[in-house]
C-alpha cells in the first residue's frame, strides 16, 4: 500500500498555493506535515483526500490513478482543528455512522464501536451527546469515527490545535499508538515542531506551497538539508550569524567570536544555525565564548530562556537549570561548537559539525 | 494602576449549593501587587476564565469580595472599574488604519491630539507596528492583528488593570516566542498590572513573577515559576506542569518512611501522627536517574526528543517516565532507578505531607 503524488501542482487563479510536489508514503507509516499557517498544509491534504484537485499532476493509490477520484469512492478519514460530530447523535452513534453508511451488520457494528471506544478511553460515555463532553473527549469521538472505519487513509489536520496543553500531551503521546497494528497510512498536519519529534515517523517540512525536505522525522531535525528547513523544524527558533572559515579558525563576520575546528569545510564564508540549548550558560562540549547583552529573562520552571544580543545578532539561549539575569546586563555565554549547522552561500546544509 | 485583592471568593452558577461540584470558585484568596506580572494557570474548567469575569466587573460573585487598591470595587460595573482585556481573537475596526485602531480608547476619553499623537506613536514603535501604522488594519496577518488588540490594551496609562485572556492561541509557534517575549518586554517598561490566563504552562511561566494554578475551582498553588516545578504542593501541580508531568506513584507509610512496593523511597517529609485515605509518591521525570542499585524498573520505550531522551519505564508501583540527556546511555531491558530525595515528595490525599 502506498500513496503517491506525482508532480502535483495546485493554482487559484494566479496564485500558486503548491508548487510541483513529489511524495511518496507507504502503509504502517506516519507523516508529519510541519509548517506554519498558509505553507499549503491543509490544500495538499485535500488534494490527498480527493477533496479537491490538483490543477496539473497524479495522485496514485497503490498501482491505481485515483487523481478524479471523489472522495466518497476513496477508504479515507479525517480529522479536523475542530471537533466536528453530529451534536444530534449520541457518541456511540456518531461512531459507529460510517459503518452503518457502509451497511455493516449491527453486530459487528457493536463489536468494533465497543473496540475503538475502549482504545480512546470514550467506553463510559457512548450513550452522552457530544456537548456534555469535555474538548478532549470530543475529539477523542472524532478520532474514534476516523479510526473505526478501517481506512486506508488517515488524514488529521491539526487534530490537537484546540485541545489544552496537557490534553494535547496526552493525545499527542496515546496517537502513535492507535495507528501501531493497522494497515493504513497516516498523515498529520501540525505547526508544532515539538508534535513531529514526540510523534516521530517521517516529516515533511514544508515552506509556503513548497516541501522542502522529507525524511525521518529525526533525521530531518538533526540534518536539516537547507536553512529554510531548519526554520520550519525548530522551536524556539533557530539562532543564525554569517560566519568566515580560514584554515582552522571560524570567526563570526565582526570577529567577535572565533573557535578552531578540524573541519574539512573549504575556506569561505557560510551562515551557522545554532540551536537555543547549544547556547548555554553552562560549558558543554567544545565551547567558545559570547558576549552578551540580555534583553530579556524567562524561567519556564526548569530552564532558563535567555534573550540577548550580539553586535547586529539578536538570540535566543536555553539552560538548564534556573539563572535569573538582568535585562541591560551584559554576561558570558557559552556556544556549544560541536552542535553547529553550517549552510553555504544558497543556503543548503554542508556540514552539521 | 492598583494593586488587587480578593476575599473569600466564591462563585455558583446554580441557584442552591450543595456540594463542591457546585461551585465554579470556592473560597479564592488573592493578594497581587501593584504592578506585578499574575498568572492564571489551569485547564479549560477550572474556574479560572470566571475568575476573570469577576475581576473585570462582568459576573457578580456570589460570596466574597474584589478590591482594587482597598477600594470594595465588588458591585462596580467594567466600566467603572477601568479595565483593559485582551481576548484569544484579536479585537479590531478593519476599516480603520492602525493608527486610528491604536489611538480609538484614547479618543473615547478625550484626550488631546498631540498627547494621543506621541502615545500611539510610543506604543506602534515598542510593537514594531511603525511601518504599517497608516495602512489598513484589515491588510495584516493574525499576529499583526494581536499586536494592534495588544496595544490597544496597553495605550492608555489610566487603567487599573490589563488582562489578557489566551491572547496567544491563535498564534503559530515562531511568532508566539516573539510577541511572548514583547509582551514581557512592554510589562518591563511601563509595569502596570498584568493577569495573564491561559492553559499554556510554558506561557503562563515565561511570563508571570507569580503563577497561580487552578484546579476544580480551587487555588491549588500560588508561587513563582521555580516554585512550582521545583516543590508542587499538590500532586496536580505536579502534574500540570512541567512536560512530561511528575510521576505519581501509589505508596504506603509504614514506621516513618515511604514505600513503593516495599521499597524504600527517601524524602524529607514528616509523616509524624499525620493519617490519610490515600498516599502518593511524587518525582519528576528530570530528577530520576539510573543507577547499579535501587528500585527496580522495566524499560519499555526510549523516544530521542531531540533535545533528551524521555524513557518510558514501570516499576512494580506503575508507569515512571525519566528525561535523559541524548549524550548518556540508556540500559536496556530491565534497570534500577535512584530519585533525588531533595526533589522527591510524599502526598496525603493529594496534597504535599509537611
Amino acid at each position: 500500500m502506498s500513496l503517491e503524488l506525482k508532480n502535483v501542482e495546485k493554482k487559484v487563479g494566479q496564485d500558486t498555493y503548491i508548487y510541483t510536489t513529489n511524495l511518496k508514503f507507504e502503509k504502517n507509516t506516519i507523516n508529519i506535515l510541519l509548517g506554519s499557517t498558509l505553507a499549503g498544509k491543509t490544500t495538499l491534504m485535500q488534494i490527498m483526500a480527493g477533496l479537491d484537485k490538483p490543477t496539473s499532476g497524479e495522485i496514485w493509490f497503490d498501482d491505481q490513478n485515483v487523481t478524479g477520484t471523489k472522495v466518497q469512492n476513496r477508504n479515507v478519514s479525517m480529522v479536523y482543528q475542530q471537533f466536528i460530530n453530529y451534536p444530534n447523535f449520541t457518541v456511540y452513534e456518531n461512531i459507529s455512522s460510517p459503518l452503518k453508511i457502509a451497511g455493516v451488520n449491527s453486530e459487528e457494528i457493536k463489536e468494533r464501536v465497543g473496540k475503538v471506544a475502549e482504545l480512546l478511553k470514550l467506553s463510559d460515555m457512548l450513550n452522552k451527546k457530544p456537548m456534555e463532553l469535555s474538548g478532549g473527549q470530543q475529539q477523542r469521538t472524532a478520532l474514534a469515527r476516523a479510526l473505526v472505519k478501517d481506512s486506508d487513509l488517515i488524514l488529521l489536520d491539526e487534530p490537537l490545535a484546540n485541545l489544552d496543553f496537557k490534553l494535547r500531551e496526552e493525545l499527542r503521546e496515546e496517537l502513535p499508538k492507535l495507528f501501531e497494528n493497522r494497515d493504513c497510512i497516516v498523515v498529520y498536519a501540525t505547526t508544532e515542531p515539538s508534535d513531529a519529534l514526540l510523534i516521530g515517523g517521517n516529516t515533511v517540512t514544508l515552506n509556503e506551497g513548497r516541501v522542502v525536505q522529507y525524511g525521518k522525522t529525526l533525521d530531518v531535525y538533526t540534518k536539516p538539508n537547507s536553512l529554510e528547513s531548519a526554520q520550519v523544524f525548530s522551536d524556539p527558533p533557530m539562532n543564525f550569524a554569517d560566519v568566515k572559515k580560514t584554515g582552522s579558525t571560524i570567526s563570526f563576520s565582526d570577529n567577535s567570536v572565533k573557535w578552531e575546528t578540524k573541519s574539512k569545510l573549504k575556506d569561505g564564508s557560510y551562515t551557522i544555525g545554532v540551536r537555543p540549548h547549544n547556547i548555554t550558560t553552562y560549558k558543554e562540549g567544545s565551547s567558545v565564548e559570547i558576549n552578551a547583552k540580555i534583553l530579556i529573562s524567562e524561567l519556564s520552571g526548569s530552564e532558563s530562556l535567555i534573550h540577548f544580543t550580539n553586535g547586529e545578532l539578536n538570540w535566543v539561549s536555553l539552560s538548564s537549570g534556573t539563572y535569573q539575569m538582568k535585562v541591560g546586563d551584559s554576561a558570558k555565554l557559552f556556544m556549544n561548537t560541536d552542535e553547529l549547522l553550517y549552510f553555504d552561500e544558497s543556503k543548503r546544509l554542508v556540514s552539521n559539525v | 494602576m492598583s494593586k488587587i485583592t480578593l476575599e473569600n471568593l466564591s462563585h455558583s452558577y446554580l441557584k442552591t449549593q450543595n456540594i463542591d461540584a457546585d461551585w465554579a470558585l470556592r473560597n479564592i484568596n488573592i493578594d497581587w501587587k501593584d504592578g506585578g506580572a499574575y498568572a492564571l494557570l489551569g485547564p479549560s474548567g477550572c474556574g479560572k476564565t470566571t475568575l476573570l469575569n469577576i475581576i473585570s466587573g462582568l459576573l457578580t460573585p456570589t460570596k466574597g469580595k474584589v478590591l482594587f487598591n482597598d477600594e470594595d470595587v465588588t458591585d462596580k460595573n467594567p466600566v467603572e472599574r477601568n479595565i483593559a482585556q485582551i481576548f484569544q481573537f484579536p479585537v479590531i475596526y478593519d476599516t480603520m488604519t492602525v493608527y486610528d485602531n491604536l489611538a480609538f480608547p484614547l479618543k473615547n476619553r478625550g484626550i488631546s491630539e498631540t498627547e494621543i499623537k506621541s502615545k500611539v506613536e510610543e506604543m506602534a514603535e515598542m510593537l514594531e507596528l511603525t511601518s504599517t501604522l497608516h495602512n489598513r488594519a484589515s491588510g495584516l496577518t493574525a499576529d499583526g492583528k494581536q499586536k494592534i488588540s495588544l496595544g490597544r490594551g496597553l495605550v492608555r496609562s489610566d487603567v487599573n488593570v490589563i488582562m489578557f485572556d489566551e491572547p496567544l492561541t491563535v498564534i503559530d509557534p515562531h511568532l508566539k516566542w516573539v510577541l511572548r517575549s514583547k509582551l514581557k518586554e512592554l510589562h518591563q517598561r511601563i509595569s502596570r498590572t498584568m493577569i495573564y490566563v491561559t492553559h499554556d504552562q510554558t506561557e503562563a511561566l515565561t511570563f508571570a513573577d507569580q503563577v497561580v494554578v487552578m484546579h476544580e475551582g480551587q487555588i491549588v498553588q500560588t508561587g513563582t515559576p521555580v516554585e512550582l516545578f521545583e516543590k508542587p504542593k499538590h500532586t496536580f501541580v505536579g502534574h500540570f506542569i512541567g512536560s512530561p508531568g511528575m510521576n505519581i506513584l501509589p505508596c504506603k507509610i509504614q514506621n516513618g518512611k515511604a514505600m513503593v512496593n516495599g521499597n524504600v523511597i527517601e524524602t524529607e517529609n514528616d509523616f509524624k501522627n499525620k493519617n490519610f485515605t490515600k498516599t502518593e509518591i511524587g518525582v519528576r521525570p528530570e530528577f530520576i536517574k539510573f543507577d547499579s542499585s535501587g528500585l527496580p524498573v522495566k524499560i519499555n520505550k526510549v523516544s530521542n526528543t531531540g533535545r533528551y531522551n524521555v524513557v518510558d519505564t514501570e516499576c512494580e508501583g506503575g508507569k515512571l517516565k525519566i528525561l535523559s540527556p541524548v549524550t548518556s546511555k540508556i540500559p536496556s531491558g530491565s534497570a534500577f532507578v535512584k530519585f533525588d530525595k531533595k526533589r522527591t515528595f510524599a502526598y496525603g490525599d493529594s496534597w504535599i505531607i509537611e
